[in-house]
């Protein structure tokens, strides 16, 4: 083991701690806006990750059926075909659901997961009890090569690019545009903002609609990592809710905070550690900081 | 009814078939010309993904056996029931086929908790079990027959083998973290070590489902092991092999081995992910031989030209072809004296070849080592003669 390989390997490491936090900040991007602004709990958020994966192998099928002379491309627009639909979906689950359970938020927990339950079945009975893959472009599945030790995996960059994209876009939409500074005006004092003249009728199932969303956008960038089965949402929920609980609720710093603590964390334990033992180290660490700040890593100062 | 006509319409199905009387002793589902049998697995829930192969190849066999008249002269009628990926509701549903629908057999179960959970029911009730998967062995009853293989049959010829053909020294264990790859790692471990005389150098295990495998490359570069051994399932596998590939994991440099991947599998993964990497397994779809060609030409026809058959799902269709060979030896239906008859059993119109019931209900197998292409077939490198069942290893526990 020479020093110039040893190098490669901790460089590497370094990027597969990288790669996680996008992965997390990515699945957790699109609860904290519904958890944080709305104050609703989305148990179906991985449903609609998974939602979005679908989209993407239907995507894949068409094309690659009718269309081949389009598959290097199709991946780019069936991440903006499954935004589409997730949001449509949740534009539904809010008008259909959501909106009258704004007072009781044990409900919205109880109702949500119901639809999770709908949702996976209808997964399951669509689309068959076998995970799916999409066929991926050649070009998204590579590695780049620096140097010969070196392999960067060309799907991690990419889930890194649209992460990083996918949260500059969220926060400037916050905290530079109109719609945000309503969104946010609402999450403070909602008696208020409509009293000056805000709909917040309007700005709730417009959230709601942003955060399911970039669910699915999460989910369609997660099928060049693995593959989507009916039950895929229920695995990625525990480490959504994870993120978003640890980061403090209310704050997208937060959330990335945590993601990244926890991307980390997790990372290097793996390394030294053992596969599962890595997890619960961090998972342990976790137990105790909440123990010691409940209210998450970034509390935000909400007027209760 | 003249004595013409009862001649004409009993007379050659009494030579055919014996009396229900005589070959239905204990109150079973035998009715003059049907015969009852359940099948027991998961149609929805996390497991439904592996356990359809096993369904369909059950329901194949049988319908076979019915084409050519049935067992004893009676046709079987299958009762099928959902364990739904639920132990309890293994067991649940296990009691209520031999308690409510006394059933002859039962063909089912997947998983070694679905088994584990099902054995108390079928002990008590006195029941036959046809359990297709292999798994990790340190089990033998009455009331099962086993027709995949022990840990032993699928693990120790893979790893002389890669020994040999490799010259590997040393080995990097990975496995999803649950009792089969965790048994089956400590039966390689110790063959390593004692046997082989080589070196593991690393062995760690990760949740089911995990699918972020970043850290564990890296260690296995840096480690440089001559064979990666790995025993990932489900949904893990695919980010597995994805992100090994795209880190520059892939044959023209490393060895893999893993006795977790089948046809099945690599419908998910894809075979342009696993090009050139080597399973372990006692049948592969491309074997050629005419039992097997027929039953894959069979499959097709039934499920689709798409449909793909892996070591479980050709395990599970030696089942019902087994229990048949077993009642028409014993004579009866009868619980205990199909499995006083089993031992001994040969069986060969097998797709795997050819194999044979031990007397601790396991079968003679031969162990294959496949290499994968990228249309999702293995092409067979490597062929063992019959290994004899011991799911009891002496040294290796």
């Amino acid at each position: 083991m020479t020093a110039s390989e040893l190098s490669s390997i901790l460089l590497m490491q370094g990027f597969s701690g990288l790669s996680l936090f996008s992965v997390l900040l990515l699945m957790a991007l699109g609860l904290a806006i519904i958890f944080g602004q709305m104050g609703v709990v989305n148990l179906a958020h991985g449903e609609f990750m998974a939602l979005g994966a679908y989209v993407v192998y239907l995507c894949s099928t068409v094309v690659h059926d009718k269309f081949p002379a389009f598959a290097p491309y199709y991946f780019v627009v069936a991440i903006v075909i499954a935004f589409g639909v997730c949001a449509l979906m949740g534009l539904l689950v809010e008008w259909s659901l959501i909106r009258f359970l704004y007072k009781r938020p044990l409900d919205t927990l109880l109702a949500t997961w119901g639809l999770s339950l709908v949702m996976q079945q209808a997964f399951r009975s669509i689309f068959g009890a076998r995970e799916v893959t999409p066929t991926l472009p050649e070009w998204l599945m590579g590695s780049i090569k620096p140097t010969g030790n070196i392999d960067i995996p060309i799907n991690g960059l990419f889930v890194m690019g649209l992460t990083l994209v996918l949260t500059a876009g969220v926060w400037l939409f916050m905290f530079k545009s109109r719609r945000g500074l309503q969104m946010r005006a609402t999450v403070q004092n909602r008696v208020m903002s409509d009293a000056v003249g805000i709909n917040t009728r309007m700005v709730d199932r417009f959230t709601f609609a942003l955060g399911c969303g970039i669910a699915g956008v999460a989910g369609a960038a997660f099928t060049t990592i693995g593959s989507t089965g009916p039950d895929s949402g229920s695995r990625y929920i525990v480490d959504t809710f994870l993120v978003v609980v640890f980061g403090g609720t209310a704050s997208l710093m937060g959330t990335v905070a945590s993601a990244f603590g926890i991307a980390q964390g997790q990372s290097i334990s793996e390394f030294f550690l053992q596969g599962t033992m890595g997890k619960v180290v961090v998972l342990l660490a976790i137990v105790i900081i909440l123990m010691i700040r409940p209210q998450g890593l970034f509390a935000s100062k909400v007027r209760q | 009814m003249t004595a013409a006509g009862f001649l004409s319409s009993s007379q050659p199905l009494f030579a055919a078939n014996p009396p229900t009387s005589e070959v239905n002793t204990t109150g079973l589902a035998v009715t003059d010309d049907t015969v009852t049998v359940g099948q027991l697995h998961s149609a929805t829930g996390t497991m439904a993904i592996s356990e359809t192969g096993s369904i369909q190849a059950e329901q194949l066999a049988i319908e076979q056996i019915n084409a050519m008249g049935g067992v004893l002269g009676r046709k079987i009628k299958i009762i099928v029931e959902d364990g739904a990926s639920d132990w309890p509701t293994f067991a649940e549903k296990a009691k209520k086929l031999l308690v409510n629908d006394k059933v002859a057999s039962v063909f089912g179960c997947w998983t070694s908790a679905s088994r584990k959970a099902v054995l108390p029911v079928f002990e008590k009730e006195n029941g036959m079990l046809y359990y297709p998967t292999f798994y990790e062995g340190l089990e033998q009853s009455k009331n099962v027959i086993y027709t995949g293989q022990e840990a032993t049959q699928q693990i120790l010829a893979g790893l002389d083998w890669i020994a040999k053909e490799k010259k590997a020294k040393t080995f990097y264990l990975i496995g999803s973290d649950y009792i089969w790859p965790r048994t089956s790692n400590k039966i390689a471990r110790k063959h390593i070590e004692n046997v082989l005389k080589g070196t593991v150098v690393g062995e760690e295990y990760y949740a089911l489902g995990h699918t972020q495998f970043g850290s564990l490359i890296n260690k296995i570069k840096l480690k440089k092991p001559d064979v990666i051994y790995a025993i990932v399932v489900g949904g893990s596998n695919v980010s597995f092999y994805k992100q090994m590939k795209a880190a520059g994991i892939t044959s023209d440099k490393w060895t893999l081995l893993t006795i977790s991947v089948t046809e099945d599998e690599v419908l998910g993964i894809g075979g342009e992910n696993l090009v050139g990497f080597y399973s372990a397994m006692k049948y592969f779809q491309s074997l050629e031989n005419p039992n097997n060609q027929a039953f894959v030409k069979a499959f097709k026809a039934k499920y689709g030209a798409k449909s793909v058959i892996g070591d479980v799902t050709q395990a599970a269709y030696l089942g019902p072809w087994l229990w048949k060979l077993a009642v028409e030896k014993a004579g009866s239906f009868d619980i205990d004296k199909i499995a006083a008859a089993s031992p001994g059993i040969e069986f060969k119109d097998a797709p795997e070849e050819y194999v044979k019931i031990h007397p601790n209900h396991h079968l003679w197998s031969k162990l294959r080592i496949g290499k994968w292409g990228a249309d999702g077939q293995a092409k067979v490198l490597y062929e063992s003669g019959l290994i004899e069942p011991d799911p009891f290893p002496k040294g290796y526990q």
